[in-house]
């Protein structure tokens, strides 16, 4: 039993570190920042969350204690971590980052109904 | 075994924090930096929990909630500041 669970626990570990490495890379290799902010923010949630569904197990099953501080920073980080992403990519747009070279549509330039925009 | 794969989880995460700390220096405008640091943040919690089970204590576990906290209200402010110039807003006529 406990070394079944340990083996669990070392699946959700290695998911998420092998994913915070995978955010880590395309924050790196890519080449503006809309694309770094997709890999950071959905890569990185992902990951996080599964390091800390593997410690909430490992706590609960092997030292027999429920920690519920880990239940809800998974949920808060469910939580914010999109939310964190959409304001620093409206906040890099409104300020007047420029898209990748070779992207070829910027619907949000020709919309009527944007504001914000500093010149 | 349970060990030492905790170990190579704790040398994955902090390659990664190293990548972001790259991006953090090198990064050619503001938002990429605000963005690596927000990620080192996440990193940083991630190091927390490996940590404590490497520990094997419960006592670190209130830091995951409060980095985490941290990590996005700092996110916020940054985007705010970036976007309208203030963080806190006094005038009610606009």
């Amino acid at each position: 039993m406990i070394e079944i669970v340990k083996l669990i626990v070392i699946l959700f570990i290695m998911i998420g570190a092998f994913l915070n490495l995978v955010a880590a890379l395309g924050v790196i290799r890519l080449p503006d920042v809309y694309t770094r902010n997709h890999a950071a923010s959905k890569a990185s949630a992902l990951g996080i969350m599964s390091i800390l569904l593997g410690t909430f197990l490992y706590f609960y099953f092997i030292n027999h204690h429920f920690n519920s501080r880990i239940l809800l920073g998974i949920v808060f980080f469910f939580l914010t971590t999109p939310v964190a992403g959409h304001l620093i990519g409206r906040a890099s747009y409104n300020s007047g980052v420029k898209l990748w070279d070779k992207s070829v549509q910027d619907d949000l330039k020709n919309s009527k109904n944007h504001t914000g925009i500093r010149e | 075994m349970f060990h030492s794969a905790i170990l190579i989880a704790i040398l994955c995460i902090a390659l990664a924090m190293l990548g972001f700390i790259y991006r953090a220096i090198k990064g050619p405008t503001i938002p990429d930096r605000v963005i690596a640091l927000d990620a080192l943040g996440i990193n940083l919690v991630a190091l927390t929990a490996l940590i404590s089970i490497v520990l094997d204590t419960n006592a670190f576990l209130e830091v995951i909630l409060l980095i985490g906290i941290l990590a996005f209200i700092g996110t916020v402010a940054f985007s705010k500041f970036l976007e309208k110039g203030e963080v806190i807003e006094n005038d009610r006529d606009r």
